[in-house]
């Protein structure tokens, strides 16, 4: 049983983790097209919201249940700022984006290594998380437990919102078709701007809880960024549920590899199956149909 | 001015010039340390050409050239490492970074790199047979725009965390400390020049190559390609092969500025060649007007002369200005600084119209 237990969680706690830094992705680059390359900064700016949410509060769990919802009102609010200055402009080069918004990123490193410093400061982990639950036999950090579950809720409330609420409603209907949301009389910029808060806010929740079980240092989005990048081109664009399966199949497989092998090797192993994988489906798991050529 | 530019005697002429200042002007100026650095530019150079192809003329913005100008680098420090080996305790001798760090068998995949010959030719052709390789897998799926971006950059960062694990390649500190290049003393001054001229006739050889490719059908094809993919498909073409040749050849460039880079400098690591170096080369291709064949050149001598000015007395606000630098040009000047003129003549020719219309 262990041995079935132990690489399954793996995968899953790994999948969590892809999941929660690619969710935001799924939205900015999925739905709207829009390739920034400042996301994993975004997640860095919420590792650092954790930080000196602790620094102010003190009390390691009260800290941690603030600094969600203000991680994500930092990620957002850093996103709209970006969307408004530079995107926006950009829309229709999609390659530029990506070098543009590099340099942002460039930039917000910098601005944390001035600020905080280059090393990685110390966030504490609050009681409650600490020590481990046993599950069918083998040990589990609670850490990576509270992390799977504040992926699956991440996901099931971005699901309800685009599913149930107008604003939702708006931002599916201008994926869909953005010429004739507009003609509909959808303010498409706003909704845009709107996309963009929320995928921005999510890294900014995902950095936050990254600080459970990561570092925290001004390159600590980068090393999530690619890897975020790639759940989200093999679970195809514009699907939510493309990106979760695509993490959890990522996050197994690299756990898999990782038994058998080093981790530096299952990083390459996993490029690999994602290069043949995109042999099979160009467009990813799962497409939205179109009819444009491209 | 512009027929002069484009008729053979122009490039010729072209060419003439750009050999004066290297050859000539340049050594002349420079003291020997300066010349062993512009060297190293030269090798960004290099590799920014294969860059301004790939993704200036064809499109594809390949975030992963840190990869090719890795493995470049890699082959020709082993076979150095293994010449310095034999020439201390005779062939079959085990590299000293390795004695260090206690391998006493020589691993078989170091064995034909003690050959200068099969080094060469693994310089120039496992890069490109890899790029190839990879660009038909994903060419032909017709995987490209941003997917294609990812992809390359996921292999950069996977190649780098690779290089990381394995022992026998150096680990994170790589491959460094080397005396001879193919029997010459790396120490000599007299050396260190000719290595200068080495890669300073590979530079105008590589720019001689991408002027060729640019100017044949195939550069046009591959032009068309960039600007509509789909059309040139229902003439008739194969979209795909047309991108992995360029893709190739820029890999083949980044191959050969690798190999140069390492006798160059002295050392090759893990850290030069993963993601940011890797998106880094693309700076100066920005700057200096990716479509263009002078440009990339200009703008990686540029912006590596920049980095080695700036960033040890500044570091903190050399990193501000390469993001800055990133933001501006590729939202404001997308053409580069090459586009510049061409932007005030039509700011000119505007405003000459206004005043016809004004007036008439």
């Amino acid at each position: 049983m262990e041995t079935i237990v132990g690489p399954l969680f793996t995968g899953l706690s790994t999948g969590s983790i892809l999941l929660l830094a690619a969710l935001g992705l799924s939205l900015t680059f999925g739905q709207m097209g829009v390739i920034n390359m400042a996301h994993g900064e975004f997640i860095m700016a919420g590792t650092y919201t954790a930080y000196v949410t602790q620094q102010i509060v003190g009390d390691a769990g009260v800290s941690l249940l603030i600094a969600l919802p203000i991680g994500f009102a930092v990620g957002g609010a850093m996103g709209l700022v970006l969307e408004t200055l530079l995107i926006r402009h950009l829309y229709h080069r999609p390659l530029d984006t990506l070098l543009a918004t590099f340099g942002v990123g460039l930039i917000l490193q910098q601005v944390a290594r001035d600020v905080f410093g280059a090393p990685a400061v110390n966030v504490t982990v609050p009681e409650f998380l600490r020590g481990g639950v046993d599950v069918l036999g083998t040990t589990v950090p609670k850490t990576r437990l509270f992390i799977m579950a504040l992926a699956v809720v991440a996901v099931a409330a971005v699901a309800l919102v685009l599913r149930f609420t107008s604003a939702g409603r708006r931002i599916r209907a201008v994926v869909g078709n953005r010429d004739l949301a507009e003609a509909s009389g959808i303010a498409s910029r706003t909704v845009d701007a709107g996309t963009f808060f929320i995928g921005s806010g999510l890294a900014g929740v995902a950095g936050v809880a990254l600080t459970l079980i990561g570092s925290t240092s001004p390159t600590t989005g980068q090393s999530y960024l690619v890897d975020a990048f790639l759940v989200v081109v093999a679970g195809g664009l514009g699907r939510i549920k493309g990106a979760v399966v695509a993490a959890v199949a990522l996050g197994s497989l690299q756990a898999v590899f990782e038994t058998y092998s080093t981790a530096s090797l299952a990083k390459v192993g996993v490029f690999v199956v994602i290069v043949v994988f995109l042999q099979l489906r160009p467009q990813g798991l799962f497409t939205l149909r179109t009819r444009s050529l491209a | 001015m512009r027929n002069f530019a484009q008729s053979r005697l122009g490039t010729l002429s072209g060419f003439a010039a750009g050999a004066a200042v290297l050859f000539g002007l340049a050594p002349l100026v420079l003291s020997g340390f300066r010349l062993g650095l512009f060297a190293q530019f030269i090798c960004y150079a290099i590799v920014a050409v294969g860059i301004g192809l790939a993704w200036g003329r064809g499109g594809m913005l390949t975030l992963g050239q840190g990869v090719f100008f890795g493995m470049g680098a890699y082959l020709m420090a082993m076979h150095l490492k293994m010449a310095d080996a034999e020439f201390r305790s005779g062939p079959g001798a085990v590299p000293d970074f390795m004695e260090l760090a206690g391998i006493r068998e020589l691993p078989a995949y170091w064995v034909p790199f003690a050959s200068p010959a099969f080094t060469i030719a693994a310089v120039l052709l496992l890069p490109t047979g890899l790029a190839a390789a990879l660009g038909l897998a994903v060419f032909k799926r017709r995987v490209k725009g941003a997917y294609f971006a990812i992809l390359s950059q996921a292999l950069a960062g996977a190649f780098a965390i690779l290089l990381i694990g394995q022992q026998t390649l150096g680990g994170f500190n790589g491959l460094s400390y080397f005396r001879y290049f193919f029997g010459f003393t790396l120490n000599d001054p007299v050396n260190q020049r000719m290595l200068y001229f080495i890669t300073a006739a590979v530079l105008l050889a590589v720019v001689a190559l991408a002027l060729q490719l640019r100017r044949s059908r195939y550069g046009e094809l591959l032009v068309a390609v960039r600007d509509a993919e789909a059309r040139v498909r229902f003439l008739g073409y194969d979209a795909a092969n047309v991108k992995v040749v360029a893709y190739a050849v820029a890999a083949l460039f980044a191959s050969v500025a690798g190999a140069l880079f390492v006798p160059v400098v002295g050392i090759i690591s893990p850290a030069s060649i993963g993601i940011i170096p890797s998106i880094m080369f693309l700076l100066g291709v920005a700057i200096g007007g990716r479509a263009t064949l002078l440009g990339p050149v200009v703008g990686a001598l540029a912006v590596a002369w920049a980095q080695t000015t700036l960033s040890e007395q500044f570091p903190s606000a050399w990193t501000y200005a390469q993001g800055l630098l990133f933001v501006l040009v590729i939202a404001l000047l997308p053409g580069g600084i090459a586009s510049i003129p061409k932007l005030a003549g039509r700011v000119r020719a505007k405003n000459q119209a206004r005043t016809l219309e004004a007036t008439a």
